[in-house]
């Protein structure tokens, strides 16, 4: 591969607009009856079952997907309007984002019919929470180390082994995972992982919490003790889940969340600065603002690219090593900006509990979906390096 | 990259580039013999004056075929004033001016330098840094007057013209108008001002930069699978990957950030406040991408890279230079810093998300 980067001028068509004005206006009402405080990331849930389920009648979630399966049949721009609203809005998404973002493409490229027609609508309608089940305690960014077992039984497999950092286990529906369906090659390390598609309501199955350094509880460990499932929901290629993983990687690494997760602080940032920043406030803040307008727009690129039916890999793992690093210095930059400004101004209580919040969750966000050194990996990869 | 490969100026443009300006070729040259038949074939092919119309005296390609030139013009570290002749010629068109032939610039080229006009109709001021004000041998000029501004054909010896040098060697001096009688003139549009015209200057140092981290980047990644140490090539040694791929995030911002600021100007209606934030987000970012991507560069290519005989000089420095021209990033961090505060928090996504 050559060094060649390509970033397509995207702009979004007037009914990503129209969209948006829809969403902004769900948004309002929603903050109205009280369903989440958009000034208070760190606060209250950040899933919300009955918020899901209004989310889904208003046809947002899998929105790009076929309307046979519950899908609404628009486009990857029209869905990157809806996710970076509700990204910018706070809202209480968890329940339903990985599924719509990441397991519900997998079920359409690689689930039998039967499966794709119960759980799809599912999901579109708000229902399901999925997780992924990659992670284990000996198997992190290398997860081709992962050593918790399928094995074959009449009609299905048994699981037995464990997933750990498994985010909203404890209240999900489905995970997909990678379980070991056989040992690695010699010629070929990655082989022999499958992945599957686990009822979480499988006997054999225990979820334990593990409490994050935020005092949140996101995190679990799962236990898997002979599992059973069905031979229908194996998703893909038995031994061969490692040709699947690729594709599906430049939806996840590009998306507005990779750079807006403390995006708050910046809006109370200009709040706390007032509408005459001294010089030191300005230039501080323009250089944030240039810095997340180019975050955008190239992820708007990746994601018409995407649209276009292009594959964009390194730039999607690009706008992910950079955002995510943006995302995590934005809180400490908020710091410094506001250091000398006066202590009892107007939102200082609210920027103070923001910052307390960001900068202890900002460790977390080049970690999480590949750390920042496996990205650069991929990156140098793309170059040719590798 | 800009659309090089279905934009038959560009391809006009790379291969011009390619014959007369091979940054080797040049690096290697013991004087400027190489500038002539570079600057006549690019005359020839009507680049200088590509955002002139015919009726004006040039030929009338696209904004946004333009952008692609100057990416191209980026890429091969251009140091004769294409970019500054495609502005000036630009900004007289603005006016209605007829362009001259023969290599321009324009005054002023920072934003706190200001050129007047005085009752006599006569030119007076001092416009710093100008770009290739030694090599110029017109000015378009920017003007302010009682009735509203002006834009205004200079001839170079008219002015009084101290030269200096960039970071990079090339011409870029003070030129100061004492009571100079104008070739040409006539009211600047009413929607362009001087800032305007500092944006559309950020938005040519932008594509330019962009143009020559992209290879920048090829030079270093080519250099670190050639270049063998402890055994195997550098480019082997994770460390070196790492850099190598933060080098890959600058180029990439830099090209998002200087292909959008090119298509919003391409579109265009107006120097309204999307196109400011796309402007001055550009020279910005662009900037910090030059100094990261030079600094990790330099690294890469040790010390061979730190000689006058290796050509990725030709490139870092001249990017680091570019970073001055048209406002700094520090400038524009301000300017934009202020209007984001002015309109409020609530404003702020709204901005962001509106293209």
């Amino acid at each position: 591969m050559s060094a060649d980067l390509q970033f397509d001028q995207i702009r979004l068509p007037a009914e990503c607009q129209t969209l948006r004005a829809e969403v902004r206006a769900f948004l309002a009402e929603e903050v109205a009856r009280g369903t989440f405080d958009p000034h208070r990331p760190g606060h209250g849930d950040s899933h919300n079952r009955a918020f899901s389920r209004r989310v889904g009648t208003k046809g947002w979630i899998g929105m790009t997907w076929p309307k046979k399966y519950g899908g609404h049949e628009r486009s990857f721009l029209e869905r990157y309007v809806v996710t970076e609203e509700f990204r910018v809005a706070n809202a209480p998404v968890r329940l339903h984002f990985v599924a719509d973002r990441q397991s519900g493409p997998i079920l359409l490229k690689y689930a039998p019919e039967r499966i794709k027609l119960d759980i799809l609508p599912r999901i579109c309608r708000g229902e399901l929470c999925f997780v992924i089940g990659m992670s284990e305690p000996g198997s992190g960014s290398d997860l081709f180390a992962a050593k918790t077992k399928a094995t074959k039984v009449d009609g299905g497999f048994k699981i037995s082994g464990s997933k750990i950092w498994t985010s909203n286990a404890h209240i999900a529906d489905y995970m997909l995972g990678l379980f070991r369906t056989s040992p690695p090659t010699k010629e070929n390390r990655r082989h022999g992982l499958t992945q599957f598609l686990v009822d979480m309501k499988t006997p054999g199955i225990t979820v334990n919490p593990i409490i994050q350094m935020t005092g949140q509880h996101d995190f679990n460990e799962v236990v898997f003790e002979d599992a059973f499932v069905p031979d229908d929901h194996v998703m893909g290629e038995i031994d061969g889940a490692w040709k699947q993983a690729t594709s599906e990687l430049a939806y996840e690494r590009s998306g507005p969340e990779r750079f807006l997760e403390t995006f708050y602080v910046m809006l109370e940032l200009i709040r706390a600065l007032g509408p005459e920043p001294d010089l030191r406030g300005a230039e501080g803040l323009g250089r944030l603002v240039a810095q997340l307008h180019t975050l955008r727009r190239m992820s708007v690129s990746v994601a018409g690219m995407l649209q276009a039916g292009k594959e964009p890999v390194v730039e999607g793992s690009i706008v992910k090593d950079l955002g995510t690093l943006w995302e995590q210095k934005l809180p400490e930059r908020v710091r410094e900006l506001t250091a000398f400004l006066a202590p009892n101004g107007g939102n200082r209580a609210t920027l103070e509990e923001q910052l307390a919040f960001a900068l202890a969750v900002a460790p977390k966000l080049t970690i999480q979906g590949g750390t920042t050194e496996i990205l650069r990996g991929i990156i140098a990869r793309g170059l040719g390096l590798r | 990259m800009a659309g090089d490969s279905d934009n038959i100026v560009a391809e006009t443009a790379a291969r011009i580039l390619a014959d007369f300006a091979d940054p080797q070729t040049v690096n290697r040259a013991k004087n400027d013999a190489w500038k002539a038949p570079l600057w006549r074939a690019l005359s020839e092919a009507g680049l200088p004056l590509a955002w002139v119309p015919e009726q004006l005296g040039g030929s009338g390609a696209s904004l946004a075929d333009g952008f692609a030139v100057l990416g191209a013009a980026g890429r091969a570290a251009l140091a004769v004033p294409l970019a500054e002749t495609m502005l000036a010629g630009w900004l007289l068109s603005q006016a209605g001016v007829r362009a001259p032939d023969g290599k321009m610039s324009i005054a002023p080229a920072r934003p706190p330098d200001s050129l007047a006009v005085g009752g006599d109709g006569r030119l007076n001021g001092r416009a710093l840094a100008v770009p290739f004000a030694g090599e110029a041998e017109h000015i378009a000029v920017f003007a302010e007057a009682g009735t509203g501004p002006i834009v205004a054909l200079v001839a170079a010896q008219d002015c009084r013209v101290e030269d200096g040098k960039t970071l990079a060697g090339d011409s870029r001096g003070t030129v100061s108008l004492d009571k100079v009688t104008p070739l040409a003139q006539a009211p600047a549009p009413k929607m362009l001002d001087r800032m305007a015209l500092m944006l559309m200057g950020c938005v040519l140092r932008s594509v330019q930069t962009a143009g020559a981290l992209e290879t920048v980047l090829a030079l270093s990644v080519a250099y670190a699978n050639e270049r063998v140490a402890f055994e195997r090539p550098i480019g082997k040694f994770q460390a070196v990957q790492q850099n190598l791929a933060r080098l890959a995030g600058e180029t990439a911002a830099a090209l998002a950030a200087a292909g959008s600021a090119a298509d919003t100007v391409a579109q265009a209606d107006a120097f309204d406040e999307a196109l400011f934030l796309e402007a001055a987000s550009a020279k910005i970012r662009c900037a910090e991408a030059a100094a990261e991507g030079a600094a990790i560069a330099h690294q890469v290519f040790g010390a061979i890279g730190f000689t006058q005989e290796h050509v990725l000089h030709r490139f870092t420095l001249r990017m680091l230079a570019w970073r001055d021209d048209f406002g700094n990033e520090s400038f524009w961090a301000a300017e934009l810093g202020k209007h984001v505060a002015r309109r409020g928090a609530d404003e702020f996504w709204p901005l962001v998300a509106s293209r």
